[in-house]
């Protein structure tokens, strides 16, 4: 679970600075779909990296489990990361010399698992994701949807209590984007992990019982199950455990 | 995992990892066949030492006569009547290795009781002048009567000791033979010009000479030993028989030493000494110190003993070694250093560029590693890691080149030659002279004149022989002689200039912030 408590992470730009997140109040149960939408560079990224433990808050307090990870040394939050969060890219980041099954192999590599055991994982991983088949081929051989689907895979086989998918389906066409999406959600109901996707689609960002709307760094949430979907500019009640029953509610 | 990502990478950018390896690899090369030349030229230099001065003899102790003692030696050639007039002559000179003087045998015990001092071996180094002829026309003239020889200040190359020059003059005529005669103390073996590590051949003859010679009877004080080119020249084997100012020598075989101008001949101290009418005396003292690193401890004390004395130690003689040797000496010790030395800072500089460039060019995939839970160090010896591996395959390819040159040097190095110059000898010359029925020869300085105390030609009788012309030349074929050590330095150098470029790359790529590394490109 995260509580973010007048969370704020400001950079310097120049001779001056800018809020890329501002006070920001927020708690997500385990195993919520939340979305993030917002413009470009009004913040999403930044939200999702604090998630993720990538950057530290300028200001407040972000809560994960009940640790603060602003406060946590580096060498603690690398094993944050690796244990808990599974990330997702908007470019994939596979590394190009490794192959899809070697790709999702190196998120098990920190965990300390046997060889033999990370690939075997990896390989199922693949499996869920649909590529069973294509474990031998290297990243440049692979469609944009085929790589993202081993980055997926790569962020499943440690199965984390969180995945952070930085706008999985900004680079893909409209049909695969649904699939990707689609895949996401199946998994996510299926695993019961919580899943914070940025995303500047609003077709997308509906699928979530709720999304986060940042605007310059301010948040605002919305509950997308609402008839009229209206914004909260509070952070009100989360809608509790996500409990995936059914197919999220269409944009 | 580690493995397979190190050579993908490797394999991804092999341009790069080819330039940093091929860098590695010159610079190895340079480094292993500048180091092979110079170990080679090291040991052309240290072989001309030998050659010129003699190896297992440490110091070497000396007098320079005073300047004006040379004296004067005088074969009379002037008939002292008519009846010799046209009659042949046959006489015997046996004096002195010219700038040197005597120095008491008590001496050789004094140097030998030093702290310091293994053995020490006095010898009498002496040159046999042999002239043969026939007198000229009586003129009634004194027997030192001019034309005679005459000094002059400048130095003339003169005859070597094997030479056989000889000067004719209507209606006299004459050959002058010369040749070395070195008196060696036969109670004394391993130390001096006859001692194990000089002897390059007759080893067997010189311990049946020693053998012989320390019995100490009269006959056995009458065998000589000589060296092999004399023995080639006279038709010298064992057994026979050498005539030196009238006594006769068994010669009990033929002995090589590693001294190019050792002596032609060599005789017990004693007998030398009554040849020379130098009873008591020796003129050079070989000195061998209990070890190397007290050599300057030694010579110190030999010289607080004798101050009038000359000690010398093979170091004193390679500062007087000239010639191309001692060019590319200079050349593999300085300009080949210096080279190497900056091909291997260029080429740790190129390795260490290429791979922060890398490292700078892979900031997303690094970043992606920290998010997915890759540790730090994880990174960094993922980097050293591919580092590393161009310094060994740099490293190899450098054994290669490098035994590529060295085999080149070998094959291709222009034949060099060691000069030793004749600085300090002193001038004079002689001109050899008979005419006018006077058939004088004689005079200033005899046949190597009369010297100014010279450092180096007093320094040591094989240089005082050398310096018979003004100056020596020792040819020397230049190798690059390769050795492990070398190699292993050298493909350490390879490694280690992967590791520091490995460790900066990495040091950069620790220092990266997982999200500042994916803003950063994304």
């Amino acid at each position: 679970m995260y509580e973010l408590k007048k969370l704020s992470r400001v950079y310097p730009k120049g001779k001056g600075k800018v809020a890329a997140l501002s006070g920001v109040d927020l708690e997500i149960p385990d195993g919520e779909f939340i979305t993030v939408q917002g413009l470009t560079g009004h913040g999403k990224t930044t939200l999702l990296q604090m998630l993720g433990a990538l950057d530290r808050p300028t200001s407040g307090r972000i809560i994960f489990n009940g640790k603060d990870l602003g406060a946590m040394p580096e060498s603690q939050l690398v094993d944050v990361r690796a244990q808990n969060f599974g990330f997702i890219f908007q470019n994939y980041n596979l590394l190009p010399t490794l192959n899809a099954e070697e790709n999702v192999e190196a998120a098990l590599v920190p965990l300390k698992i046997p060889a033999a055991e990370r690939r075997s994982r990896s390989l199922a991983a693949l499996a869920e994701v649909g590529l069973a088949d294509r474990a031998t081929h290297f990243p440049p051989e692979m469609s944009g949807g085929e790589q993202q689907r081993v980055a997926i895979a790569r962020a499943l086989v440690k199965e984390p209590k969180v995945i952070l998918a930085d706008e999985p389906t900004g680079n893909l066409d409209e049909v695969t984007s649904l699939e990707i999406v689609g895949l996401m959600e199946r998994l996510w109901r299926q695993r019961g992990m919580t899943l914070v996707l940025v995303t500047h689609d609003t077709k997308v960002a509906r699928r979530a019982p709720r999304t986060a709307v940042i605007t310059r760094g301010k948040l605002a949430l919305r509950d997308n199950r609402a008839p009229k979907a209206p914004v909260v500019t509070k952070p009100g009640p989360a809608p509790g455990p996500a409990q995936p029953s059914g197919a999220p509610q269409p944009a | 995992m580690y493995f397979r990502y190190l050579g993908r990478e490797l394999r991804r950018r092999a341009r790069s990892a080819s330039v940093v390896a091929i860098g590695l690899a010159l610079a190895v090369g340079l480094v292993i066949t500048v180091t092979a030349a110079a170990s080679g030229v090291n040991a052309a230099q240290g072989q001309v030492l030998s050659s010129l001065y003699g190896v297992g003899t440490d110091l070497t102790v000396t007098k320079a006569p005073t300047a004006g003692s040379g004296g004067s030696f005088n074969f009379n050639a002037n008939p002292s009547s008519r009846a010799q007039a046209g009659q042949s002559f046959s006489q015997d000179r046996l004096s002195s290795s010219p700038g040197l003087t005597t120095i008491p045998d008590s001496d050789v015990t004094s140097i030998a009781n030093l702290k310091g001092v293994a053995g020490a071996a006095g010898a009498l180094v002496l040159n046999s002048i042999h002239v043969t002829g026939s007198f000229g026309g009586f003129f009634g003239g004194g027997a030192s009567s001019s034309p005679s020889a005459t000094p002059t200040p400048t130095p003339t190359p003169t005859p070597t000791p094997t030479a056989s020059p000889s000067a004719s003059a209507s209606p006299g005529a004459f050959g002058i033979t010369t040749f070395s005669v070195d008196g060696i103390d036969p109670s004394t073996p391993g130390v001096g010009l006859l001692s194990g590590a000089n002897i390059t051949s007759g080893a067997a003859a010189v311990e049946a000479w020693y053998g012989e010679a320390q019995q100490g009877t009269a006959a056995d004080q009458l065998l000589a030993l000589v060296s092999s080119s004399y023995a080639k020249q006279n038709s010298l084997k064992a057994n026979s028989t050498l005539t030196i100012d009238g006594t006769d020598f068994t010669v009990v075989g033929v002995v090589t030493v590693t001294e190019s101008d050792g002596a032609d001949v060599y005789i017990p101290l004693s007998e030398a000494q009554t040849l020379a009418s130098d009873s008591g005396d020796v003129n050079t003292i070989y000195v061998t110190a209990t070890d190397s690193a007290i050599i300057p401890t030694v010579q110190s004390e030999i010289q607080k003993l004798m101050p009038s004395a000359t000690v010398t130690t093979a170091s004193d003689l390679a500062s007087n070694v000239s010639g191309s040797l001692n060019t590319a000496s200079t050349l593999a010790n300085t300009l080949g250093v210096w080279l190497s030395a900056l091909v291997l800072l260029a080429a740790f500089v190129l390795a260490v560029l290429l791979t922060i460039a890398s490292v700078t060019r892979r900031v997303r995939e690094f970043g992606t590693l920290k998010a997915i839970g890759w540790r730090s160090r994880r990174i960094v010896g993922q980097v050293m890691g591919e580092a590393a591996v161009q310094g060994v395959i740099g490293g190899a390819l450098g054994v290669g080149l490098g035994v590529l040159g060295a085999f080149l040097v070998t094959k291709l190095a222009p034949p060099l030659s060691a000069t030793v110059n004749a600085t300090g000898l002193g001038g004079s010359s002689t001109s050899f002279t008979s005419g006018g029925g006077g058939g004088g020869f004689g005079g200033g300085g005899g046949f190597f004149g009369d010297r100014t105390p010279g450092a180096f030609a007093s320094a040591n009788p094989g240089f005082a022989r050398t310096f018979a012309s003004s100056t020596h030349s020792v040819p020397v074929h230049l190798t690059a002689p390769l050795s492990l050590e070398v190699f292993l330095v050298a493909v350490g150098l390879a490694i280690v200039g992967g590791i520091i470029a490995g460790v900066l790359g990495g040091w950069r790529a620790a220092r990266l912030q997982p999200a500042e590394a994916l803003r950063r490109v994304e």
